[in-house]
């Protein structure tokens, strides 16, 4: 009952807390790949980060949140999902990432589907992850569609950016909706042609297989006004989707997978495209990723590739949360001979102002960074940490309930017989 | 029946006798008048065997023994493929191999009780799918060692990365009654049977729930309902008792022998003890439901797999000594996974039932060990105070005993298979992995010596040949 009046006081508050907190005594990890900080400082006021670090003055009638002996972190940004827009992987009825039916495609615009009392949201929300990217499904085109960057705040604005993206598979995945790889390009740069020529007013889109609508949503693309995320895995796919930039210089491109990155990866740092890659992936799970290797993010990094990680190519079954876990593990294979992981700050940066950067959002989100929306968990530990969990979340400076289904479900079968009354009295 | 095929089943039996121990008797007839009960032999017999180590000790570890003991400072004395010594301040035999393990912890080496490794194995292609004959609801007679292609790359990670030495490979769960399993050594060979473990007893896997009724009611056939599911269940497994029947009967008065049924031999195994039951199964009240037809026909279930309700139910489980086998953390991905929490293995352990983690999943059997500290983390943070050792049990020696092999593996007993990790730090941090891996007392892993990483055939001449995985 106390979990539901915090969460009505949030939904009451709108954004943000005219208040400012600093939560003080902590360790801070900002997010934006400096390492954690030892008995730092975060002041919010309004929905914004004032400061984070070492040294920062605590500002008169600040109401104080003592963290001593805990982490206080960026929150997690997570992705790629469908995360708002499926009650359950494979509860077909309700998922609006897959428009196999319809005749569109890039005009799809996956922010028009985001519920936020999905239960996922709650639970990824009790474990840190404050923003995630929301992604369609690509079926009969080489696009997807339109993503979205949401966040997973318990009130009903869940649309951090509507249409932050578009979505495209260059692969063997796209390859297996339109019939080859040379056949996806095909139809890529057709679309590609006919939102230019849409633009100029140019009626000859009568000759592309592309509706208005896509061709309309192409234009931002095509203009570099909106970035495109390919996802490719094999390196000299990779190359491909590099080689686009000759033909659509203003193309802002982001690789999403890329598996087979640290193959190619010096040519991936010269093209200065940022890289969203499969966390993990370390098994040649299809021909497209033979080379796969754990190393592949720390070898991109090394090699000056702008990396963060998503949950694509490995098991999302347990939602997003687990995000985290994959960035500790590149932490931990540093201590392997022969592995390149990360640094624990560049790590938690994979998973927080890398995805944001990746799609040009780091000014707003994704780190502690003075001016960022105040995105901020303290965790009972280290966050990377298997045996932390958050305290304590805000979103745009906003207090958030720790509670879900789950936790209910917990509270209810901690003693799993059942007592004077059925289970279903207790609640 | 001919003589020929009566002395080879007698033969068989034998076989089978050199590696399970003294026989049972089930019949007052002399030994070789009449045709053994077929689901006793063992056609496709291991060919195994142990690679050669050195007698090794490991100083200045911590040590999880694998059934609830810690020793911090420890030492681990191994030789001839067994376990010889735990304890403190163990001398090292002359020309052992000396590890000064400080600052390292050394564990029994992991068990995956549910692995699709080698039937799903990658590549993920079509030509390589082999984990679901889907072609009927009850295909008791399939045997997943016989899809089992022992050259997935799978299996190198899930050493290298996961200190798996023991796996159960099982057929998916496409259907009520998928085939029987195969308990697999995690080494490479270049035949399944040589990578059988030998003696082990099969498994039989079985499916409740949303993906038989999915899968065939598509086809417009039984089942396409859970009750659909249970109906056919209990059609067949009347068929079996009524076979095991005749060859029970054969057995104690003679005359022909019974003609055989390849399906019906494994539920008659399994009738007769002989085959251990791993169900798949979701949700609490189809769990319930299965119990109850086990009783009805007269077999057990060693345990539900999956089973993200079994907190729901984890008294009625205790109660009927079967085994939850769960994820951490797994929910919501389909209808029946809707009220997975990460406290289950927490809550089946307070309740006192066996309990286990598993992986089901070619990414997860890597990190089994930080599974198992995420579900530990969990049931901490609810209240329930599990000692680290203690739930190093959920993947040692519980997933031992649901496998039948208790007596070998799953703890670093003296006189136990030597199957050891050495992790480079606590297990239950993210930032571990093994160090070094032995199986048998065979060092198949060393972080150190990139020739102790196995290369599959698959990966030969591939790109990332040889690479850290």
């Amino acid at each position: 009952m106390k979990a539901l009046l915090l969460c009505a006081a949030a939904l009451l508050s709108g954004t943000a807390h005219a208040e400012t907190i600093a939560i003080t005594g902590g360790t801070v990890a900002i997010g934006d790949g400096s390492q954690p900080i030892p008995n730092g400082t975060v002041v919010i006021r309004d929905g914004r980060v004032v400061a984070a670090g070492a040294n920062v003055p605590v500002p008169a009638g600040a109401r104080i949140v003592d963290a001593g002996g805990k982490w206080v972190a960026a929150g997690l940004v997570a992705g790629f999902s469908s995360e708002g827009i499926v009650d359950g992987e494979g509860i077909d009825e309700t998922y609006d990432g897959a428009a196999g039916k319809s005749v569109f495609n890039a005009a799809i615009d996956v922010s028009t589907a985001i519920n936020p009392t999905n239960q996922s949201i709650a639970v990824d929300r009790s474990w840190g992850v404050t923003r995630a990217v929301v992604s369609p499904e690509a079926n009969n085109s080489v696009f997807a569609g339109q993503g979205a960057v949401i966040d997973t705040g318990a009130d009903d604005a869940p649309v951090t950016k509507a249409r932050a993206f578009q979505y495209a598979e260059l692969g063997e995945d796209g390859a297996s909706h339109i019939g080859s790889r040379p056949a996806s390009y095909v139809m890529l740069h057709d679309a590609l042609a006919a939102a230019k020529s849409a633009a100029r007013g140019g009626g000859d889109s009568k000759n592309s297989l592309i509706t208005r609508a896509d061709a309309a949503a192409l234009l931002p693309v095509v203009e570099g006004r909106m970035p495109l995320v390919v996802h490719v895995e094999r390196a000299s796919d990779i190359l491909q989707v590099l080689s686009l930039k000759q033909a659509y210089p203003m193309l802002k491109l982001v690789l999403l997978g890329a598996t087979e990155g640290w193959m190619v990866a010096p040519k991936i740092a010269a093209a200065h495209v940022p890289v969203i890659a499969a966390a993990l992936a370390d098994l040649p799970e299809a021909f497209e990723r033979t080379a796969a290797t754990e190393s592949n993010v720390g070898r991109m990094q090394r090699a000056g590739v702008m990396v963060a990680i998503s949950t694509v190519d490995v098991a999302t079954e347990a939602g997003q949360r687990n995000i985290r876990q994959y960035a500790g593990n590149l932490v931990g294979i540093s201590r392997v001979p022969g592995m390149t992981g990360l640094d624990w700050g560049a790590a938690f940066a994979t998973v927080t102002s890398g995805p944001a950067a990746a799609l040009g959002l780091d000014g707003e989100i994704g780190s502690l960074r003075p001016g960022r929306r105040a995105d901020v968990v303290i965790w009972d530990g280290d966050p990377l940490e298997l045996s932390s969990a958050p305290v304590a979340v805000w979103i745009d400076g906003v207090p958030q309930p720790l509670t879900s289904r789950q936790t209910r479900l917990r509270d209810r079968y901690l003693n799993p017989q059942e007592g004077a009354l059925p289970k279903a009295y207790e609640h | 029946m001919s003589q020929k095929y009566v002395a080879l089943g007698a033969l068989l039996l034998l076989a089978g006798c050199a590696q399970n121990g003294p026989p049972r008797s089930t019949s007052a007839a002399p030994a070789g008048e009449r045709v053994a009960e077929p689901w006793k032999a063992d056609p496709f017999p291991s060919t195994y065997r142990a690679y050669s180590g050195v007698p090794t000790l490991i100083t200045n570890v911590t040590i999880y023994d694998g059934e609830g003991g810690r020793i911090d400072g420890g030492s681990v004395l191994f030789s001839d493929g067994k376990v010889q010594a735990i304890g403190r301040n163990l001398s090292a035999p002359a020309g052992a191999m000396v590890i000064d393990g400080t600052g390292k912890w050394v564990t029994p080496g992991v068990i995956d009780v549910h692995s699709h490794l080698g039937v799903y194995p990658s590549p993920g292609v079509k030509a390589l799918s082999d984990g679901n004959e889907m072609t009927d609801p009850t295909t008791p007679e399939v045997w997943a060692e016989h899809s089992v292609w022992p050259q997935d790359p799978g299996f190198s990670r899930a050493l290298a990365n996961g200190g798996v030495t023991t796996l159960q490979i099982l057929p998916g769960s496409a259907n009520l009654m998928g085939g029987r399993s195969v308990v697999v050594k995690n080494v490479y060979a270049r035949t399944t049977q040589g990578m059988k473990f030998p003696g082990a007893p099969y498994g039989f896997k079985m499916a409740c729930g949303e993906n038989p009724k999915r899968v065939y009611g598509a086809k417009g056939r039984m089942p396409s309902t859970r009750m659909g599911n249970i109906a056919v269940d209990r059609a067949t497994w009347q068929q079996a008792v009524e076979y095991k029947r005749r060859w029970d009967k054969y057995e104690k008065d003679g005359g022909d022998p019974p003609s055989r049924n390849l399906g019906l031999d494994t539920l008659a195994g399994v009738l007769d003890g002989k085959i251990l039951v791993h169900n798949h199964c979701y949700r609490a009240d189809e769990m319930a439901n299965v119990i109850d037809m086990s009783k009805e026909f007269g077999y057990h279930v060693t345990a539900f797999h999956h089973g993200v309700e079994a907190y729901k139910v984890a008294d009625l489980l205790k109660a009927n000594n079967i085994c939850a086998v769960v994820w951490a953390d797994w929910y919501g991905f389909k209808m029946e996974s809707y009220d997975g929490i990460p406290e289950n293995l927490a809550i089946l352990q307070k309740t006192g039932t066996c309990a286990m983690i598993h992986s089901d999943d070619e990414n997860g059997v890597q990190r089994l060990n930080q599974e198992v500290a995420k579900a530990l983390a969990a049931g901490r943070r609810a209240g329930i105070v599990i000692p680290d050792e203690v739930a190093w049990e959920w993947l040692s020696i519980n997933p031992a005993r649901a496998l039948g092999l208790s007596d070998r593996i799953g703890s670093l007993k003296p006189g136990k298979n030597a199957d050891v990790v050495l992790w480079n730090g606590n297990p239950l941090s993210v930032y571990t992995r093994p160090d070094k891996v032995w199986v048998d007392g065979a060092l198949l892993y060393d972080a150190q010596d990139p020739k102790r990483r196995p290369v599959s055939d698959f990966e030969l001449g591939q790109p990332g040949e040889g690479d850290v995985k």
